[in-house]
């Protein structure tokens, strides 16, 4: 997809977004217009902003079709070919390890990602993956379970079962 | 930040009271204590010293955890309760938006009379106040002068439409006959400033709210909504003797999702009679203006909340909902 | 004035007991590591630690919370300059010139500006402090939401020039963030708004932190991804006692913005409702606004570090007036340290400067102390802070994106936000890779639901009248300020453009 096609394409997609929300707000039967004595109703604020987000996306439109935004003459790829695959991958194992979380629970998952992110887009040696992974692992349990008391995602009974067995240590014999 | 917590500790040689006899049943993990509404008010303040009055006495083998979630003057709470049916490791602190929110957003699917009852831990009460430079309102009754004078003109502050002091100043119009303009803000704090600085006319703030400039004579209260006259207010008539038909409580109480195991309620039961019971809370009643009479739980704090579901749905179709949500 | 300095004496020595100066180094240590954390920031450091405190008298209780919320303001810029996400709200505006510095290889200058800035703006607006207490008090109270509301088309005024070259996408920009900010529950009228799908947890709003984490921390580092085809360079940097001394010898270059800053951020911080990121986001704007070379912020400017983080700084200690003189949190960290207040038995208000003189001295000498320990560690620290730069890519960029996560999960305790910074984050790329400006949003998120809350707060009380802004004084001076602030850069292009022309170069 060219810059220019894509330019289109978000410039449409927002003006729908902007008419949505318009939507949302009639649907939701809030006050857009000026209630006497009171000023602005609920709905005044989310409506007339949207209506101005539509109205700088039909401008941009506008430009569009001039040739008037940079982005409208340009045909060169929307994302760098050559590094469209980093960023897909990247992307894509973020919202695999997420996710994960819900499953296996924060820590698997984060050790999972770093580890796959480190061995096989920076090709780091068996070795210092590892360690970093165990180390960012640890890192995150002393840090937030431990001396902030966040209770971080488990995942399912099984892996929280099998957190909680780890952590009855800490409070049997280092508090 | 537990090395901290012995460094301060042992700094100070603070001596821990022996751990209180243990219940059978202990949590096996972080207790998360959900507050339904933002950090900083009066529920929040609560909660988080409760926590610590935990932590210091050694109440419970897991730490209980405050996670605020304001959202929807509660709902959110609610419904995240609601989803955690049968959880032995959530509890929440609670304000009568427990009971108004399921009544005014019917489609939250929250039946509030199903969650686990647990502990009332404080009643909190409402007055009536204006600023001391008012020389012409000395009463309820120059107060109702001084409103019908002024009508619409006539501004009163509040945390929000939909929360207890909304609900309040609608009964008060539906008592007196009069209409006045309810400016909505952020938290009682805020509404105790405007008052002082004179951009609101009057409010019903709890106790805790006002007493600093109560204290400083910047404001006076004129009325209370409680049943007897408290202590720390013994000049000050209630509504009821004044021939007006309005009592009205902000309950404080800790409950647990429906469905919560008997052991996990007798374990948190005791825990929090213990807590009732304790100096550090009767003092922090005393001081903060709360009725804390005596701790109600189990069957009688499900009848306390069925009977209060009760009364504010009747009180929410007498006012009109209309008239609680602003619009 | 007498008076003031024998109980300044008397809260400085109290300040040196050897239990408060304990309390003041460990949270100042402990604010400027969570602080550091993307996410947390002082409001989670300070509620976290709070029942700690339980455990001491109140002076050292609130001292050691109070360099929390110190020790935090300074680590927020560390993890804006060295990682590129701001590390809580306040930190924001340090992002924009802080990042460009860090790619530059001059992330130790940008760090050794951060720290001395914040500590000119802790110690000036702490002097002012001592000085103006009780009057500035009676100043906030004056302070209604008319106020409130001028004082927003201000901050929005010094935003003008703040956006990117393209009109349309910048006003795009601004308005979705307003808008964005407008989901949840409306407080005037209790009625939910723009909850798509029914999640329930949409009520609650899209925070701050949610949009900011996903824009800087996702989708920027999708963006450098792309941009750097994988060969991520950042300048690693070396520091040395040189470069130390070096770097503080530019403090000249910075020294007015900075001072401007401070005092800005002081006044911002004392009303009641601003708070710290509105402050440090007026303060750069006013810095670019008024730059000899406003193009070159955004693009790594040490002003642009050093504006917003003395503002910030000063405002954090300007929030606590209103606590201490009137019981009204002036940002969300001392509602919580005011919550504190009363656990400990401590009713702020107008009566406490009388009655507990030895608290409140107390904590005013801690905070001259506090001042110095921060920036003495924060400095020491630096070395250690530029040497994250120094990771390899595809070691850094994942550790960043696990941050993200668990610092978004840590504020917000639900899983819910995380995806929404992961989808916001994504739409952020996409939209800034076709030159629609970000920051706008950004900001709008920020100022959007106090904009609105006191607009329609001013205009139910004063039954619709919209002359309300302009008959009273404070609000009108804001206003006029505002108009004078949008005119004078389009006022100054002109004149340029004049002057280009009559010099017949174009």
């Amino acid at each position: 997809m060219s810059t220019r096609s894509a330019e289109l394409l978000m410039t449409v997609g927002l003006l729908l977004l902007s008419l949505g929300l318009m939507w949302t707000v009639l649907a939701d039967d809030l006050h857009i217009g000026w209630v006497e004595g009171r000023g602005p109703g609920a709905g005044v604020w989310p409506f007339w902003l949207s209506a101005g987000m539509a109205l700088a996306s039909l401008w941009t439109l506008v430009r569009w079709f001039r040739g008037a935004t940079p982005e409208s003459r340009n045909k060169s790829p929307y994302i760098d070919s050559q590094s469209f695959g980093l960023v897909l991958i990247s992307f894509v194992a973020l919202t695999v390890m997420l996710l994960l979380v819900h499953v296996v629970g924060t820590y698997i998952a984060t050790a999972l990602f770093l580890g796959f992110y480190m061995r096989f887009i920076g090709k780091h040696s068996w070795r210092t993956t590892a360690s970093t992974c165990i180390g960012m692992v640890i890192l995150i349990y002393f840090l937030f379970e431990w001396q902030l008391t966040k209770y971080l995602p488990k995942g399912t009974k099984m892996f929280e079962d099998g957190f909680l067995w780890i952590d009855n240590f800490r409070w049997q014999y280092l508090m | 930040m537990k090395y901290l917590k012995t460094l301060m500790a042992s700094a100070l040689a603070v001596v821990v009271s022996a751990p209180v006899a243990l219940a059978e049943w202990q949590p096996r993990k972080p207790v998360e204590f959900i507050i339904m509404a933002g950090t900083g008010g009066g529920a929040d303040q609560i909660a988080r010293l409760l926590q610590g009055l935990i932590e210091q006495k050694g109440l419970s083998s897991r730490p209980f955890i405050p996670i605020n979630k304001p959202g929807g003057s509660g709902a959110e709470a609610l419904r995240y309760m609601q989803d955690k049916a049968g959880d032995d490791h959530t509890v929440m602190m609670t304000l009568n938006s427990f009971y108004t929110t399921p009544i005014i957003q019917e489609d939250l699917g929250v039946d509030v009379t199903q969650f686990t009852p647990i502990g009332l831990m404080a009643m909190d009460t409402f007055l009536l106040w204006v600023h001391t430079d008012r020389e012409d309102i000395t009463d309820l009754d120059s107060y109702v002068a001084a409103v019908k004078g002024a009508g619409l003109d006539w501004k009163v502050g509040g945390t929000g439409s939909g929360q207890e002091d909304s609900v309040l100043t609608a009964m008060m119009e539906a008592a007196f006959d009069y209409e006045v303009t309810y400016i909505p803000f952020p938290g009682g704090g805020t509404v105790a400033k405007n008052l002082i600085g004179k951009q609101i006319d009057s409010t019903v703030n709890n106790p805790s709210e006002q007493l600093a400039f109560y204290e400083a004579g910047d404001s006076k209260p004129l009325v209370q909504f409680t049943g007897e006259r408290m202590a720390a207010f013994p000049d000050v008539p209630t509504a009821r003797e004044l021939g007006v038909d309005i009592e009205y409580y902000m309950q404080r109480s800790v409950n647990g999702p429906p469905g919560m195991s008997a052991e996990a309620v007798e374990f948190y039961t005791n825990l929090f009679q213990t807590l009732f019971d304790s100096a550090e809370w009767q003092d922090f009643c005393v001081s903060d203006g709360l009725t804390c009479d005596g701790m109600l739980n189990g069957a009688d704090l499900a009848s306390f909340h069925a009977s209060q579901v009760e009364a504010h749905k009747k009180l929410i179709a007498q006012v009109g909902a209309g008239a609680i949500t602003g619009e | 004035m007498l008076d003031i300095a024998t109980l300044l004496g008397a809260g400085l020595l109290q300040a040196f007991e050897p239990l408060n100066l304990m309390m003041i180094f460990i949270g100042c240590l402990a604010g400027l590591f969570i602080g550091a954390m993307p996410g947390l920031g002082s409001v989670n450091g300070v509620a976290i630690l709070l029942p700690v405190t339980f455990l001491v008298p109140p002076t050292a209780a609130i001292i050691f919370l109070a360099a929390l919320y110190y020790g935090a303001m300074y680590g927020g810029a560390v993890s804006s300059i060295t990682l590129g996400i701001p590390g809580a709200s306040t930190a924001v505006a340090t992002v924009f010139d802080g990042r460009p510095m860090a790619q530059q290889g001059k992330a130790d200058q940008a760090l050794t500006a951060a720290a001395v800035a914040s500590f000119i703006g802790g110690t000036i607006s702490v002097v002012l402090f001592t000085l103006f207490a009780p009057p500035l008090a009676v100043f906030a109270l004056k302070f209604g939401p008319q106020e409130e509301f001028a004082l927003m088309v201000l901050a929005f005024a010094t935003f003008i020039g703040l956006g990117g070259d393209d009109i349309p996408k910048t006003i795009f920009s601004i308005l979705l963030g307003l808008v964005m900010a407008a989901v949840g529950f409306d407080i005037i009228s209790g009625q939910p708004r723009l909850i798509f799908f029914d999640f329930v947890e949409l009520q609650r709003g899209i925070g701050f932190l949610v949009l900011a984490i996903g824009i800087y921390g996702i989708g920027e580092m999708l963006w450098t991804l792309e941009n750097s085809k994988g060969e991520v360079k950042i300048h690693a940097v070396r520091s040395t006692w040189k470069s130390f001394k070096k770097n503080l010898s530019h403090i000249r270059e910075y020294l007015p913005t900075t001072a401007l800053g401070s005092a800005l951020g002081f006044f911002v911080g004392t009303l009641p409702a601003a708070g710290a990121t509105p402050a440090s986001l007026m303060s750069y704007g006013l810095a670019k606004t008024f730059a000899k070379d406003p193009d070159s912020f955004g693009k790594g400017n040490v002003s642009g570090v050093a504006a917003p983080e003395a503002a910030n700084n000063a405002a954090s200690t300007g929030s606590m007036l209103p606590m201490i003189t009137l019981g009204i949190p002036g940002s969300p960290t001392t509602a919580i340290l005011l919550g504190g207040m009363i656990i400990w038995g401590l009713r702020p208000g107008p009566l406490l400067f009388t009655d507990r003189p030895d608290f409140v001295w107390g904590l005013i000498g801690s905070m001259y102390v506090a001042n110095f320990v921060t920036v003495a560690l924060n400095l020491a620290l630096i070395p250690l802070f530029v040497r994250v730069l120094a990771m390899p890519f595809t070691i850094l960029t994942p550790i960043i994106f696990i941050l993200c996560f668990v610092g978004v999960f840590a504020t917000t305790d639900r899983m819910f936000d995380v995806w929404l910074m992961l989808l916001l984050g994504l739409g952020g790329y996409l939209m800034r890779k076709l030159n629609y400006p970000v920051a706008p949003a950004v900001l709008a998120i920020v100022l959007g639901p106090l904009a609105e809350r006191s607009l329609r707060q001013s205009l139910i009380s004063s039954r619709g009248d919209v002359m309300t802004f302009f008959e009273r004084p404070i609000s009108l001076t804001c206003m006029l300020l505002a108009l004078a602030l949008m005119i004078y850069p389009i006022w100054l292009g002109m004149r340029r453009r004049r002057a280009g022309s009559a010099s017949g170069t174009e």
